[in-house]
Order: structure tokens, then sequence, then C-alpha cells
């Protein structure tokens, strides 16, 4: 431990300078961007290692070299979170992709949400029970050394799913809210596995999503998931980290596959604020972008090499206050499975490569194919309806100008970002997924021909 | 003979010192010797206790584990005032650079941006519960008093303040909650919602007693008093200065202690339900991190809370024994 001590503490205070640097220049020569008009933020968080970029951009001065002072408060839940940013007692928060969306489309709590800033990809996992892990086990491939074949489909859990059915028990798992990016991927990998998760019928009032279900999925608060397994309300669930990484060091649980396994490279959680906040405070809304960039990119700069001082941060009881260990387990680029099962992931968490702070508009268009899927979007819709929400609520627009006057400061260098003369915001079609369906971002419609198990054209529940 | 009298005399000198050191004795092992044997014994049931006790974060935490917490919780209190100068150092080379560039620039300085530490959230707990409860006296004591005055508002009142009384004040707060945040809209506002939404809740359940032991109190004064009064024909304010409150003290400040350990508890439990800033947040705050030390902090909170109560008991019995003629009444 000394070692690592020692050395985070190098790191930091090099970090530190280099920060330091960086903002002396920065206020120079930031003359075009006006004033922020409001200097005094508050940005709610929920305790995930993916709020890191706020934690950063704090703790690293980023926020404070804008002219920012911000506070950051941890919420109970994503419900909360989302009604603060609402009724304005949060001027931002580290979202769900999906809550903007759904927010803006008017599913749960209606209300013009956006998002500048896309926070990182991949960094969730699926964990199950110990007891559903011994009888998931032997329907899996082993390698020469014993060890499972990865990635584990959900065709193992099937099985599981039968006895159950047959002794009449429910088999219940958790995500972390209906609109969640975790809801969707445990969903899809279910589905993947040829288990279906359950129909949403909002039209008839069924918000529960749990029609036709073989597994019965249910909210929970992301730092409740291990302690409510342990109760055994649960058999499992699919959540961020820390809180899978807490199962495996409290033998409580094994996690089985992660969303980079499901979908490589998926965006995950969003930084959202109100269209009105963006449209009353323009010059903010660039800034706090601003911040938020470069602490992405310190979080992936020197290949990972600031990760040990970040996870020291983030573990610091007003963050995610988890054990340093149990932290870094994922953020520095391993994953430990089934215990003592340790893989490297190195991109478990992506803050800034492969452009992950761009706002695609592809990505919120998959949202809205998987809300299609299970019904929570009831009725066919357009490809067209499905662009025109997206640009209502991705802004790469105010990115755009957050990273010009990045590069115009010369803060980051402009090969770090897309080329934004030619961006479209879609990206090309994708093909890493779990069940190697390809998505193409432009043709919704087309995509959700293409699944088993979901909703299509022309269904109606 | 006169020998004899001298031994007896010396004898009952030695019997009366022997008296007076016994009672001396007797009151240094009640008073401090019992008192350290018994926490010494509980302490050392609960370390070997809580050594055989596995949770799923590790062992359950002993004292040794809890007194680390306490420094370390100080620890963390320090480096977080050096951070705090660091920041308001920061501010105003920036508020002077900002000058620099437009004079007319108004400079405000912006309060600490950082987190809570441990000895904020006892301090935000203490003014909670201290404003909470004495807006439940303003209210409750005169209310009481007019109660117990006239047996026609007694009879009026008492069937709403025996529904009210039995009811958990956190099943007020959401409704508190809500109401706060319709009502209470400001732009700059002076005090949090959150503070306020606890200060409310704190004084709904501390308004109860306070109300039926003061109204008890002013109903049951002897009418030997009430006669003077009448005889000498007191107009109505001097009859409640000189007659009513003197009498009735013994009973209010019972009241008010009860509402205080009440409140006490009440506070806790309601920042934990609607994480508002205090003890209560810092106690869920720490369940919810989960990690190897969050169970050490815990138990230190739960010690500071106990003796932030016993502290806040004992104020109230200097307060009572003060103010009240009656001494008999201030017992411990």
């Amino acid at each position: 431990m000394n070692w690592t001590q020692s050395v985070n503490k190098g790191l930091k205070k090099v970090s530190i300078g280099i920060a330091l640097a960086i903002s002396i220049t920065g206020i120079v020569q930031s003359a075009e961007l006006g004033e922020p008009e409001k200097e005094e933020l508050k940005f709610g968080f929920i305790k995930l290692t993916d709020m890191a970029p706020i934690a950063i951009a704090y703790e690293n001065g980023y926020f404070e070299d804008e002219g920012l002072y911000v506070t950051i408060e941890s919420q109970a839940n994503w419900k909360v979170l989302l009604n603060g940013v609402i009724d304005g007692s949060l001027d931002g928060a580290h979202m769900l992709a999906g809550q903007p969306i759904a927010a803006t489309m008017g599913y749960g709590t209606k209300a013009n949400i956006i998002t500048p800033f896309s926070m990182d990809l991949n960094g969730n996992a699926i964990t199950v029970s110990n007891d559903t892990w011994k009888k998931m086990k032997p329907n899996i491939p082993k390698m020469a050394d014993g060890r499972p074949v990865h990635p584990i489909k959900a065709d193992s859990l099937k099985p599981v799913i039968e006895e159950y059915k047959e002794a009449g028990k429910p088999f219940k798992m958790g995500m972390v809210f209906p609109v969640s990016t975790h809801n969707y991927e445990l969903r899809y990998w279910l589905a993947a596995g040829g288990i279906h998760p359950g129909y949403y019928a909002p039209h008839k009032g069924d918000t529960s999503g749990q029609i036709d279900a073989e597994a019965l999925l249910s909210v929970t608060p992301p730092p409740q998931m291990p302690s409510t397994m342990e109760a055994g309300t649960i058999e499992g669930y699919c959540v961020g980290e820390p809180w899978n990484q807490q199962a495996v060091f409290k033998n409580i649980g094994v996690p089985v596959v992660t969303d980079y396994e499901i979908w490589k490279n998926n965006p995950e959680k969003v930084f959202g604020i109100t269209e009105a906040f963006a449209t009353k405070y323009p010059n903010t809304t660039i800034r706090l972008t601003r911040a938020l960039i470069r602490a992405a990119k310190w979080l992936d700069d020197n290949n990972n090499g600031n990760r040990p001082a970040a996870v020291k941060i983030l573990s610091q009881s007003n963050y995610v206050g988890a054990d340093y260990e149990v932290i870094a387990n994922s953020m520095t680029g391993t994953f430990e499975y089934e215990k003592g099962d340790k893989r490297a992931v190195p991109d478990f968490n992506v803050f800034f490569r492969y452009n992950a702070t761009y706002p695609y508009y592809s990505d919120a268009i998959w949202y809205l194919t998987q809300m299609r899927r299970w019904g929570q979007i009831s009725e066919d819709k357009s490809d067209q309806w499905y662009k025109d929400l997206a640009a209502k609520v991705y802004r790469p627009d105010i990115y755009e100008k957050a990273a010009k006057s990045l590069i115009a400061d010369k803060i980051i260098s402009a090969s770090e970002f897309p080329d934004f003369s030619k961006e479209t915001g879609y990206k090309p079609p994708q093909q890493h997924f779990i069940d190697d369906i390809f998505y193409d971002g432009s043709k919704p419609n087309d995509y959700l021909e293409k699944f088993t198990i979901g909703l299509k054209n022309g269904d109606k529940l | 003979m006169s020998l004899t009298a001298a031994t007896i005399n010396r004898l009952s000198v030695n019997e009366k010192m022997m008296k007076a050191l016994k009672s001396v004795f007797n009151k240094i092992t009640n008073t401090l010797l019992l008192p350290v044997v018994g926490i010494a014994i509980f302490l050392a049931l609960w370390s070997i206790t809580a050594q055989s006790i596995h949770t799923s974060l590790g062992e359950f935490p002993g004292p040794n584990a809890v007194v680390k917490q306490f420094s370390a919780l100080y620890d963390e209190h320090t480096t977080e005032r050096e951070k705090a100068t660091a920041f308001y150092e920061r501010q105003e080379v920036r508020n002077a650079k900002k000058l620099e560039k437009n004079p007319n620039y108004v400079v405000k300085i912006r309060a600490y941006t950082g987190k809570e530490t441990f000895v904020d959230q006892i301090l935000t707990s203490l003014v909670t519960v201290t404003c909470g409860f004495l807006l439940a006296a303003i209210i409750a004591i005169p209310l009481g008093i007019w109660m117990g005055l006239s047996v026609k508002l007694n009879s009026a009142l008492n069937p709403i303040v025996q529904i009210f009384k039995p009811v958990s004040p956190l099943a007020w707060l959401p409704l508190v909650t809500m109401l706060v945040s319709a009502v209470y809209i400001s732009d700059d506002p002076m005090v949090s919602k959150s503070f306020l939404t606890s200060l409310i809740t704190v004084s709904l359940c501390s308004l109860w007693p306070m109300v039926i032991n003061t109204s008890i109190g002013v109903s049951s004064i002897d009418s030997d008093l009430l006669n003077v009064s009448k005889v000498l024909r007191l107009p109505t304010f001097t009859h409640i200065k000189k007659i009513v409150l003197p009498a009735s003290i013994p009973m209010i400040f019972t009241g008010m202690r009860l509402s205080f350990g009440v409140a006490w508890m009440v506070l806790i439990a309601a920042e934990m339900l609607a994480q508002n800033p205090g003890l209560g947040k810092f106690v869920w705050d720490e369940f919810q991190n989960g990690s190897s030390e969050s169970l050490a902090r815990i138990m230190a909170a739960v010690v500071v809370i106990g003796f932030i109560g016993f502290l806040l008991d004992r104020i109230m019995l200097l307060l009572q024994r003060r103010v009240s003629w009656d001494k008999s009444s201030a017992n411990v």
C-alpha cells in the first residue's frame, strides 16, 4: 500500500502542477468567451464511479478556472435527482442517458432536459447471487484452465429461470431506473439469451414493465443493490461500479458480464441540464462543459495513468465513498468476476477516448429504439421522429462551442476531438453487440425488425 | 467515672468520623467508581462481542475502531478547513483580476463549496434542533396557558391535540417537504429549504407534549392561589405573570424536557430520511458508502448523538432548577 500511496501523492502533485499551468494560460486567453451569468451552481450525482468527471472538475479546480463556484451533492436516487434538476434546486446533474430523453418525450415527468456532454462509455455489469451462480456455472463453456469462457450469455441462465418457473417462484432482478441504461442492457442480455424481460404498456397505465416477463425486473437505488440482493429480495442486478465489485468483496454474488461485452463502448451517463438553463445562461453552460471536458481528458490521460489519483478522490466519503480497493478494481483497467478471476478490461471505464464526451444523436436513438422495443413508446414512430427528438435532447452544438474554445485557448488540441466540419452526429453502423446484430442509428425502424424478442412495427399491446 | 465518660465521648467522636468517612466513601463510589466500572464492563463486553460479529462490511466495530474513527474524522475536518482557506485565497486573486479587467465588477464572496465535515454536521443538527424547539415553545406555551385557563378552549382543542400527538413526525415529513418547496420560493433564500423542512418537522413533534403539560400545569394550580388572585382582583396579565406562570413552571419544564428529547431523536431520523444536512445524513451517507470504515464511523456518530442528547437534557435540567421554585420537581 505504502508505495502506491506515495506514487499517488506524486501523481497528484504533478497533476495539480499541470492543472495550474494550464489554468493560468486559460484565464489569459479565454477573452472571447464571456463571464458566466450564474456563478454559484449546485450539481447532483448518484454514488457511482462514473460521476468522476464532476468530482475531478471540482478537485482539479477546472470549475473555478471557469469562474464557477460549484457545490456537489449526492442524491438519494435517480427520481429525486431528476426532480431536483426540474424544480431548479439542482442546476445540473450526472444523469442516466435515458433520463433527458424520457423527460423531453414526457415518459414519466415531462420536462425539457438537454445534454451537452456525454460523461462516459461502458462501466456497468450484471451480477447474480452466489446461489444463482452455482446453478448457472455448469451451463457455461470452460476454457482450458477451467475458468468460464467470456462473454457469458444469458443462455446459461435460461435453465435456472425454467427451474423457478416450474417451482412457481418468480425470478426477480434489480435495475436502477425504468429508463436507465441498466434496464436496457439487462433486457438486451436476457433477450439475447431467449429470456423475456417483459413489456411496458404506459397507454394502459402499466409501467411495471412485467407483461409476459420471465424475469421480473424492478427498481433499486444503486448503492442499495448489494444489500438488497444479500437480503434475498432479488437474485441479480445490473448496476454501475463500484456496486458489482462490492458484491465480490462482500462475497455475496458474482458479476457475470460487463456491458462492454453486451455492447462494446456503449454510451452510459450524460450531464443533464434544463433547456431553460442553457438558454438563460449560455456562457455558464459552455463554461461548465469546458470544465467537464478537461476533467474527462484528465481521467484518460497518460493511458489511465491518473486513475489511481482519481480513485483516491472518489473513495472520499462525500463522493462515492467505497473502499479504495473496490473502486480501483474497475477504474484501473481490470475487472474481477468470480472471486480471484480478475481479467483485464482496459476499456471498462472510458471517459474521453473514442470521442466518449461527444453527444452523438445515434446514441440517443439507440435508447429510443429500446424504449420502443419494450413498449415504453407504445406506438410506431417514423425514423424522422426519432431523429427530431434526438436533436432536441442531445446538443453537440454546445459541445462544439466548448471544444472549439478549448482548442483556441490551446488547452486541448484539435486532434483530440471529432472533426467538427464533417461530424454529422451519427456514428457509422456498429456491430459489437453480444448477439451480433448491426445497429445503424439512421434507420431505427429497420433495427427494431432484427430482434426476436421485442415489439416491432405495427405491434401494440 | 470521668474516664469512662471520656472514652464514651471519644468513641462517639470516632463513630461520627467513621460515619462521615463512610458517607463520603459511598458518595465517591456512587458518583464516580460505579459509573466507571459500568462503562468499563460495557466496553469490555462490546469489544468481545464485536469481534465475533462478522458483517459483509467486515468485523463489527469495537471501541478501538470507533476511537480511531474519531481522530480520522477530526483530521478530515482540519484538512477541509485548510482547503477552505485556500479556496478563499484563490477567490480573492480571481476577484482582483476581474476588478482589474472591469472596474465596475461587484465583488461577491462565495461561500466555500466543499464537503461538510462531521463537525459541521453536528453543528447543523444542533442549530436545527434548537431552532425547531424554540419555534415549538413559542407556539406551545402560550397556547397551553390559554387552554389551561379556559375550560371551553380546552374542550374545543383537546380532541385535535389528542389526535395529532401520537402521529410520528416522520409521517408529516413528505407533506412538510412538499409544502416548503411550494411556499418557500425565493431567489436569494436566507435559509435553505432542507433546513426549514427539518425545523418544521422537529417543531411538529415537540409541540404536543409542551401544549399538554403546560395546560395541565395551568389548570391544576392550587385553588388557594387562584382565590388570592381573585381577592386581590388582579388583572389578567398580572394574574398570569404573578400566579399562573410561577405555579406551573415545573410542569411546563417537564413538558419542555420531554419535547427536547423527542425532538433530538426525530431530527436524526428526519435528516436520514430527507437527506437533509446534519448527523442523520452523515449516518445515511456512510451506510450507503459501504466502505470497510463505514460501520465504525456510524458507531462514532451514534456515540456523539447519545452524548449530545444527554447534554441537552442536562442543560434543560439546569434551566429548570434555575427558574423553578419547586426544586424537588427538577429531579434527574
